[in-house]
């Protein structure tokens, strides 16, 4: 089986320069009731979008068009919280494909990876200069590890297991497939 | 060669060692499974026509979106919309296609994933733990190495019982001095957090050390393991020792074996360390929108912290004049009998203040048949706290329970983010101890006064 690859994007931003944003804010908890994975694009940060009325708000997310601009800019401590795969579900419903900090939590880590949506991490004074500028565009490439914006050209680092698995679309679930009889040995020596 | 805890019990779950290209792959030991985070995970076995690999080594149980109040006179159970009724139902069926166990409605065992666990003893020093579900880290309090997970790896471990991990780096967390009998557990997991930050522990796995860690009970530890991930770490762990061994007897119903090799060697090198002295940590409250927001009850809100406007406090404020609305006890950080107990002792003989709404909501059944059979129920309703079925409640609000806007509810439980307890709603999060005193008193309150 294969999933959705990942090589390179080029794309504009969208800055949330809020700190900490939680998977709380990314989709709300009484969104998790679903049993899918689509339709999650109004609940992506439903209550910073939506009133309590459903009028929708100005907020830079609904007046921005996602579809140019698939590059999230937020603050430092990007999705801390908890393990919810539907929060990077939900921000690639909106349209996003990658997003920027300069940490963002484990588990919405790992789980995006696994989905197609890049997490990158940049140092302070790159950041900074990407809230500065909000709707830049940059290139990234996945294969050289490289995002280029005006004349910066950063580099980030990604797991390469996981890295690999997004260049050549292929599922790590496969890979633990493959490795049952390795697994099954290890239960039978186990007990 | 000396080893940390974590070091040994990664290594006797190691199916192959990681390389540059490929992480380890890791056995799991015992996987948990709500209703929330497994449906998309069993669409994915069903699409590729993979059966759960080791049932006897998963367990499913139904706890977040399950409502608190009892059936109504048709039998039905006040679902808050189909959607949450489908996703129990879907559990149902998913859990009857593949023969993994499930702790259902009715079922006497059934319970927060979390409580359940330990207290049915099925989780055990030395294993690996997973869920779909960040506070996994509580099953740390016995010595395993458990985490949270995302759905796709749910599907990973229902197909094949394991994981594709790197491995994390470790951080020892000692606990010097020994603290007041009005800290619990909760305080110090909160201080920790206040100290270290959300992020403090991004990419680690903790280990709790110290006197004061080993006079806690296993409930208190549990509640510690389980705010690990409110620091950013992947999870949390305490060396087993004759607390949790006895505990654990009490579970099984026998003498379990004994693991005598599950601690950190003494020379064994930690990547980070910090130290914490419990002896001067006080009753803690949180006052912004993330957890390392934390405070001495007793104290003033600080100046310069995000979230305090969201919380409608000013710099400077005493946080014992703040009012509340609503009370919360219950959650796998604080629904444990031992929790409920303290509870009941500061609303002995007391009230919930005039206008306050207190919620108490049992962590499993068996949580409620011991606080009922100790009268502790009696007591609650008795003071003018509502008494629930067991389930999540108020501590994610997505089974109907939850706050109003404007409300400032305190609340045992995990997480004080913007909108957690429902829109608008601002949360603090306390001990057992300090919300009941909040719930007498009407506004936070250092539980000392209570005792
Ligand atoms: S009680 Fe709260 S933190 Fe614990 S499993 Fe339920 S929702 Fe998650």
């Amino acid at each position: 089986m294969s999933i959705e690859a990942f090589t390179s994007l080029t794309s504009r931003t969208v800055v949330l320069p809020e700190e900490n944003i939680d998977t709380d804010q990314i989709i709300p908890a009484r969104f998790l009731t679903t049993t899918g994975r689509d339709s999650l694009a109004d609940a992506c940060f439903h209550d910073w979008r939506f009133e309590a009325s459903g009028k929708m708000t100005d907020h830079t997310l609904n007046t921005t068009d996602i579809s140019s601009h698939k590059i999230l800019v937020a603050g430092n401590n990007f999705g801390c919280g908890s393990s919810r795969e539907h929060a990077p579900w939900a921000l690639m419903a909106l349209g996003f494909r990658a997003v920027i900090s300069t940490e963002i939590a484990d588990i919405f880590r790992s789980n995006s990876l696994k989905n197609g949506l890049l997490p990158v991490i940049v140092p302070p004074e790159v950041l900074a200069d990407l809230h500065e500028q909000p709707g830049v565009e940059i290139s990234i490439d996945l294969d050289a590890e490289e995002l280029r914006f005006g004349n910066h050209v950063v580099s980030f680092s990604t797991e390469p297991f996981a890295r690999r698995c997004l260049l050549d679309g292929q599922d790590s679930l496969d890979v633990l497939l493959s490795a049952v009889p390795d697994i099954e040995a290890f239960e039978g020596a186990q007990s | 060669m000396a080893k940390t805890l974590f070091e040994k019990v990664w290594e006797r779950n190691l199916v192959t060692q990681e390389t540059d290209e490929r992480p380890a792959i890791l056995h799991i030991s015992l996987h948990l499974v709500h209703e929330v985070t497994s449906p998309q995970a069993f669409t994915v076995l069903r699409e590729r026509g993979v059966k759960v690999r080791r049932p006897d080594l998963t367990l499913a149980t139904i706890d977040h979106s399950v409502p608190t109040l009892p059936a109504g006179p048709s039998g039905e159970l006040p679902y808050v919309t189909d959607a949450a009724r489908n996703q129990v139902e879907t559990l149902r069926k998913n859990c009857a296609e593949h023969g993994v166990p499930l702790l259902d409605l009715g079922d006497d065992r059934r319970g927060i994933v979390h409580v359940v666990g330990p207290e049915l003893g099925r989780t055990r020093p030395g294993m690996t733990v997973v869920c779909g579900d960040s506070h996994t880290s509580t099953h740390g309090a016995f010595g395993a190495l458990a985490f949270g997970i995302g759905t796709t790896e749910v599907g990973h471990v229902l197909a094949t019982q394991s994981l594709l991990q790197r491995r994390p780096k470790t951080m020892r967390v000692n606990f010097v001095g020994t603290p007041s009998d009005t800290v619990t557990g909760k305080d110090l997991a909160l201080a920790m957090i206040a100290k270290i930050g959300t992020q403090g522990g991004t990419g680690y796995v903790l280990e709790y050390t110290g006197e004061s860690i080993r006079a806690l009970s296993m409930e208190g530890r549990m509640t510690l393991c389980n705010m690990s991930i409110e620091a950013g770490a992947r999870a949390g762990m305490i060396a087993p020792d004759e607390t949790t061994w006895s505990y654990l007897d009490g579970a099984a119903g026998e003498s379990v074996s004994r693991d005598d090799n599950l601690f950190t060697d003494e020379d064994a090198i930690f990547d980070a360390e910090i130290e914490i002295d419990a002896s001067a940590v006080k009753p803690m409250v949180t006052f912004g929108t993330a957890p390392d927001a934390a405070i001495a009850a007793s104290a003033s809100v600080p100046a310069g912290v995000e979230g305090i406007d969201y919380m409608d406090l000013e710099e400077g404020q005493e946080l014992t004049s703040v009012a509340v609305t609503t009370v919360f006890v219950g959650s796998c950080t604080n629904g444990r009998l031992e929790d409920l107990r303290a509870v009941g002792k500061v609303l002995g003989g007391r009230k919930v203040a005039d206008g306050v709404k207190m919620l108490i909501v049992p962590g499993s059944e068996q949580v409620k048949r011991d606080a009922e059979s100790e009268g502790l129920h009696s007591l609650f309703l008795e003071a003018g706290a509502e008494w629930r079925e067991p389930g999540c409640s108020m501590c994610i609000a997505m089974n109907g329970d939850r706050g109003q806007p404007g409300d400032l509810v305190v609340s045992t439980s995990n997480r004080n983010f913007k909108g957690r307890q429902g829109e608008g709603v601002r949360t603090v999060l306390a001990s057992p101890l300090t919300a009941a005193a909040s719930a007498v008193a009407g506004h936070i309150a250092d539980p000392g006064e209570y005792l």
